[in-house]
């Protein structure tokens, strides 16, 4: 049997079977968030049934449990992304948070003059990190810019990086346009020049296979709300050298060796950076959203969603006030079409297309300065995910058909 | 949700026709208000003699509600005092956040009643109330 039954797949999600203004729902705002299938809810109802308790403090049944199921989630996120040690896997909040938490700890290894190298196409989340870093540390943030294709290409990453960078922090895919970056290329000249390069994976890893040691990622970070799994947790992936160079990030309970009056040593990698009671029921849902995406293999995923996007394209293409935003054919691009329709605000599209069912983003997608490059106040943006059908995008396009005259335009 | 309600005739007409959008020559205040979260911009610019509001313009960028509402206000505080702007534009934000329950009080808004039906779709109200809330900050800081 196909493993990949669409029709099987849009059972797991209730979610997505519900009416919205009266419409049969088109969810194309994966890019944002995710939905949970039942097994991911199941997963977690029966950790908060039968095994909550505080990880790593209590010896007591729950406790324990507790911690089985919390390091369980770590080996299945270590053996997804293929790193090479489980203590190489910190869980943060969100990519955000991943993001900060390098920029603050691995900011601290930064001196006056250095560089920082990100790419105009960046999430504000891998921007105003490293900002902070420039201005206390006296360093300097530089940016890579897009080709006439809206892609990174090798003179311009020939040309910004250089024996003054220290870092490179670059999205594998764009939250905005969906460009999937030249990673390899990047990290293996950023390598030859003595930088280390972070990866913001948070809208590459739901959709495509990643694995961390073959990139040679030095840092690989992402979101499980945006691959199937709850919000409130997110991962950091560190190389081990690194990590353990790295200052601890938030102080307090469960990071510790030895705490007196007035110091305090840090435990290893990676409890260091992991203070507090950590969202263990979160993990059981990331580790069950893991497994889900396993069992209907990653390559099958991708394969569906190029067909939706060569599906959608096509037909958006052809309409003639529409402008795609971006790569316009499926080379190096993932799920993601961003446009704008002439004479019309992306927010009243999005609130026409949503009476017609369609949810889709509209806004500056937290990329202002990705925005003011593109000479655009705002996008509207379809994401697609592996629940997604043809209907939903046939939906989409008749939606987009009707926006311009709800605004007083001919068709 | 009924887009009827929203994308009315008159809100329309206000964003498309832009006969209030172009900048003012020596506007004696000049207001710079913004949506951060979906980047809505607007610069509201305001002559001012004896109290009265004599002229007002606005440029910049936003959607359809966000132009309408900023072209209907400015149709409705021409000529007035600037203390009669400020309680057109506090019924206003009254109306939108559903604190008025009694019709007669919201007769000065004259036209901009017609985004009384904004309050339904909270994902749209920060649209219909950005040249308001500049409108206020403007007359406050001069």
């Amino acid at each position: 049997m196909d493993k990949f039954d669409i029709k099987k797949i849009k059972e797991d999600f209730p979610i997505l079977s519900q009416k919205v203004n009266g419409k049969r729902l088109a969810y194309l705002d994966s890019g944002a968030t995710t939905h949970r299938p039942n097994q991911v809810l199941d997963a977690m109802v029966e950790y908060n049934k039968v095994s909550n308790g505080n990880p790593h403090r209590g010896a007591h049944q729950l406790s324990i449990r507790a911690t089985q199921e919390y390091d369980a989630a770590k080996v299945k996120v270590k053996e997804f992304i293929n790193a090479k040690e489980i203590e190489e896997i910190i869980f943060t909040r969100n990519t955000t948070e991943s993001l900060n938490l390098i920029a603050r700890s691995y900011g601290e290894l930064i001196n006056k003059g250095d560089e920082i190298l990100i790419a105009i196409t960046e999430h504000h989340s891998n921007i105003l990190p490293w900002q902070r870093v420039a201005r206390e540390k006296d360093a300097v943030l530089k940016y890579m810019y897009l080709d006439d294709n809206g892609r990174i290409n090798k003179k311009e990453i020939e040309e910004k990086i250089s024996s003054k960078t220290k870092i490179v922090s670059i999205a594998h895919m764009s939250n905005v346009l969906g460009t999937i970056h030249p990673l390899e290329e990047i990290i293996e000249y950023s390598h030859k020049m003595g930088a280390i390069v972070v990866v913001d994976g948070a809208q590459s890893i739901p959709h495509m296979k990643v694995d961390v040691q073959k990139l040679d990622a030095d840092f690989y970070v992402f979101s499980a709300h945006k691959m199937l799994g709850p919000m409130g947790i997110g991962v950091l992936y560190g190389k081990r050298e690194l990590l353990e160079e790295m200052p601890p990030y938030l102080l307090g309970g469960d990071m510790i060796e030895y705490v007196t009056e007035q110091d305090a040593t840090y435990a290893p990698i990676p409890f260091k950076f992991e203070a507090g009671t950590q969202n263990v029921e979160a993990a059981v849902g990331l580790r069950a959203a893991i497994e889900y995406l396993e069992n209907l293999g990653m390559d099958k995923i991708k394969a569906h969603e190029m067909h939706l996007m060569e599906y959608a394209l096509d037909k958006i293409l052809s309409i003639p006030y529409v402008n795609i935003q971006g790569p316009k054919d499926l080379e190096s691009k993932g799920g993601i079409i961003s446009f704008t329709i002439d004479d019309v605000h992306p927010h009243d599209t999005a609130t026409i297309l949503d009476s017609y069912g369609v949810a889709i983003r509209s806004g500056h997608h937290c990329a202002q300065p990705l925005m003011k490059y593109l000479g655009l106040p705002a996008t509207s943006r379809a994401s697609f995910y592996l629940y997604n059908t043809e209907e939903d995008v046939d939906q989409f396009i008749d939606g987009i058909k009707n926006v311009r005259e709800w605004l007083g335009y001919g068709p | 949700m009924d887009l009827n309600s929203i994308y009315t005739q008159l809100i329309m007409e206000h964003s498309k026709s832009g006969h209030n959008k172009r900048p003012l020559e020596n506007p004696d205040i000049s207001e710079r208000g913004h949506n951060p979260s979906c980047g809505d911009d607007i610069t509201l610019e305001i002559k001012i003699q004896d109290n009265i509001i004599e002229e007002a313009a606005y440029t910049g960028v936003g959607c359809a509600i966000s132009q309408a509402s900023a072209s209907i206000m400015i149709d409705l505080i021409k000529g007035k005092s600037v203390d009669e702007a400020l309680d057109i534009v506090d019924t206003f934000l009254s109306m939108i956040k559903k604190e008025i329950s009694d019709e007669e009080e919201l007769e000065i808004l004259e036209d901009s009643i017609v985004f009384q039906n904004i309050s339904n779709m909270p994902a749209r109200v920060k649209c219909a109330v950005l040249a308001w809330h500049t409108l206020k900050e403007a007359v406050k800081s001069s």
